[in-house]
């Protein structure tokens, strides 16, 4: 892979532990995220790797450590606001509005985008009608982007697996967000299905310029993709850096790429 | 092959966001409104239009409230029947404090004050869910009721317990409450104002707020995880539901039976609500209609059948088989199809689309 030049940081995680009653699953974690990088998380099953992203975006509140995104430590956040300042995420297990249709599902990831009032969308004329229009026009970029097309009417709980993975790609995108949270994207997709979405993810941090924070258990596709790796294991954080370095680092081979494969 | 989408080719998003696309769909909605405005008042006795159309369409209306509430927000109410009770009792004391107020004004403005009961009613569903909710919901519908009957306020004093509707014009003499009021101004002025309704509903819910609502229904955290936040679109979802069935309680009280008293609205009239939308369709603005033309025609039919083809069956054993009707059905429909008729009925669309080709 060519050298690229990464930008500032824009997340800064430090000292992060989180525990669920007397179960410790994340302990002391620290790193950041530099403008414009696909950074991977690796590790184990239940080494917290989800639970960093829930931490990142609000959903859990870690009891020690800071995190900085943007310059601005935070305070107790809520789950609504990590959207508000530009995270967007997919889940593990597809998490998608299961009665609505593809269309719908991608158009409601624009839910901060839309000004008009209940008042004005329950006449739907005017302000209401314009923006829907011009919603559904970059949703439908979105759509052309996934190559989604054939599916875009049919309720999202229909489609196939690795399908529901893509509208669910669609729907973090329409906020078009700063940084893009991916959990386990390719995690249950045969090979061809798995080539599309690392070609999504290049491309979605090529053309729109997306930070990327990427869990993914395939190796190959993380070190072909990402910038810089950090391993958890267990709660603890092994390594941190670059992937060849990463690949070579001892404690990471016994503790993690000895025993998966 | 003259039900299809085949050959229409959608050159905007605005074409192909429009309520029905397909041709045919718009022309059977424009024929079916025909028939609604035109035919049936022209054609139905005062019979059928006062003691079947107004019931059918009002309670279509409180099924289109509960409908937003359940069918797309996905907060399960018992307390319909309350919400209808506080529109109904919010109009007798409004049009009875202030006689020279439109009737329009009035029925607008209890809906107002029902949406706001709502609103207080819907705090809880911050924190609880499902059977919960309910159970919730169910106590604000029996706390309503028990309001009504004991503060002798409600119904100026009078010592029935019974409210009834002032005579009262939309303008000049076409009086639509009263003993004035013709059968056919009371259906058309209850036709007019539910299908403004039901098209406001139709907008509400292709828009961002019935996305934000289904979106809630379908899986809150994820909704909450790209930005929607729960209790205003939780709170909206009651007040605007509240808003209807006040709206359709008090056309109820005042232009269905001109007097009413709270028992009309118990919780027998919750469950017949939330029933009509199961059989009609959940999340479904069809449905709604579907549903309450169902439940207020099959009673009519099923007493109605039995001399059609010579039988003599008594009053009582119909009442039993009705309920076992209603029962049969609602099982049928929570296990088997949970969208209702409204669902059927697509589903017969697209065989209709294929027909006679079946691929
Ligand atoms: N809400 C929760 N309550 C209790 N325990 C939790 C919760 N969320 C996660 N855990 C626990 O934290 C540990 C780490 O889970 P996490 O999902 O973060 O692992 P992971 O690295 O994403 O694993 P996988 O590769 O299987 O997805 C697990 O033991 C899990 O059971
Ligand atoms: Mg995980």
């Amino acid at each position: 892979m060519y050298e690229r030049k990464l930008g500032d940081v824009v997340l800064q995680v430090d000292g992060i532990s989180l525990s669920f009653g007397a179960m410790r699953v994340l302990n002391n974690i620290s790193f950041n995220v530099r403008q414009g990088e696909i950074r991977s998380i690796i590790g184990p099953n239940g080494a917290g790797k989800s639970s960093m992203l829930n931490v990142i975006n609000g959903v859990y509140h870690p009891q020690q450590g800071a995190i900085t995104y943007r310059g601005k430590t935070r305070d107790l956040m809520k789950v609504h606001e990590a959207a508000q300042q530009g995270i967007a995420r997919t889940f593990q297990n597809i998490a998608l509005f299961k009665g609505m249709s593809t269309l719908d599902n991608i158009m409601t990831g624009r839910n901060l985008k839309i000004k008009s009032n209940m008042l004005q969308q329950a006449i739907y004329w005017g302000k209401a009608q314009r923006e829907e229009i011009e919603h559904r026009r970059k949703v439908e970029e979105i759509i052309d982007f996934l190559e989604i097309q054939a599916i875009r009417k049919i309720p999202v709980g229909k489609l196939p697996y690795g399908m529901q993975k893509r509208v669910e790609l669609g729907r973090a995108l329409a906020a078009e967000p700063d940084l893009l949270l991916l959990d386990e994207p390719m995690a249950g997709m045969n090979v061809e299905e798995k080539e599309d979405m690392c070609r999504f993810v290049l491309d979605i941090n090529d053309e729109f310029g997306t930070t990327i924070v990427l869990i993914e258990h395939d190796m190959g596709v993380v070190m072909d993709l990402s910038d810089r790796v950090v391993v958890l294991d267990y709660g603890l954080q092994l390594a941190d850096g670059p992937p060849d370095e990463v690949r070579r680092n001892q404690a990471v081979i016994d503790a993690y790429l000895g025993v998966s494969n | 092959m003259l039900y299809r989408e085949a050959g229409e080719f959608k050159s905007t998003y605005q074409a192909d966001q429009a309520i029905l696309t397909i041709r045919q769909d718009r022309w059977f909605m424009w024929a079916l409104l025909a028939v609604a405005f035109v035919l049936i008042p022209l054609v139905s006795s005062e019979y059928w239009l006062g003691t079947i159309m107004l019931p059918f369409l009002i309670l279509a209306l409180a099924a289109l409230g509960l409908n937003v509430l359940t069918g797309y927000a996905g907060q399960l109410s018992l307390g319909t029947g309350g919400f209808m009770a506080t529109g109904a009792f919010a109009a007798y004391k409004l049009a009875t404090a202030f006689p020279e107020l439109n009737i329009l004004i009035v029925i607008l403005m209890s809906g107002a004050i029902t949406a706001g009961v709502g609103l207080l009613f819907g705090l809880p569903s911050l924190r609880i869910k499902g059977f919960y909710l309910a159970v919730a919901t169910l106590a604000s519908q029996f706390f309503l009721i028990w309001m009504f009957n004991k503060f002798g306020w409600f119904t100026n004093y009078s010592a029935s317990g019974v409210i009834s509707a002032p005579p009262m014009a939309v303008f000049g003499d076409n009086f639509v409450t009263g003993p004035y009021a013709t059968a056919e101004a009371k259906y058309l002025f209850t036709l007019t104002l539910v299908v403004l309704f039901a098209l406001m509903t139709k907008n509400l819910v292709r828009s961002n707020i019935g996305r934000e609502w289904m979106a809630v229904r379908d899986m809150d955290i994820a909704a909450e995880i790209i930005g929607i936040k729960m209790l205003p679109t939780k709170l909206k979802a009651f007040a605007y539901s509240s808003f209807l069935c006040g709206i359709a309680g008090a056309l109820w009280a005042f232009v269905y039976t001109g007097s009413v008293e709270p028992l009309a609205f118990d919780v027998n009239r919750s469950f017949q609500i939330l029933f009509m939308i199961i059989i009609g369709g959940l999340g479904s603005i069809m449905g709604a209609f579907l549903g309450s033309a169902f439940i207020v025609l099959l009673p009519i039919f099923l007493s109605n059948a039995p001399h059609w083809v010579g039988l003599n069956i008594p009053v009582d054993l119909i009442s039993h088989i009705e309920f076992m009707v209603f029962g049969a059905l609602i099982i049928f429909f929570l296990i088997v199809e949970p969208h209702g008729l409204a669902r059927l009925w697509q589903l017969l669309k697209e065989k209709l689309r294929l027909w006679p080709f079946p691929y």
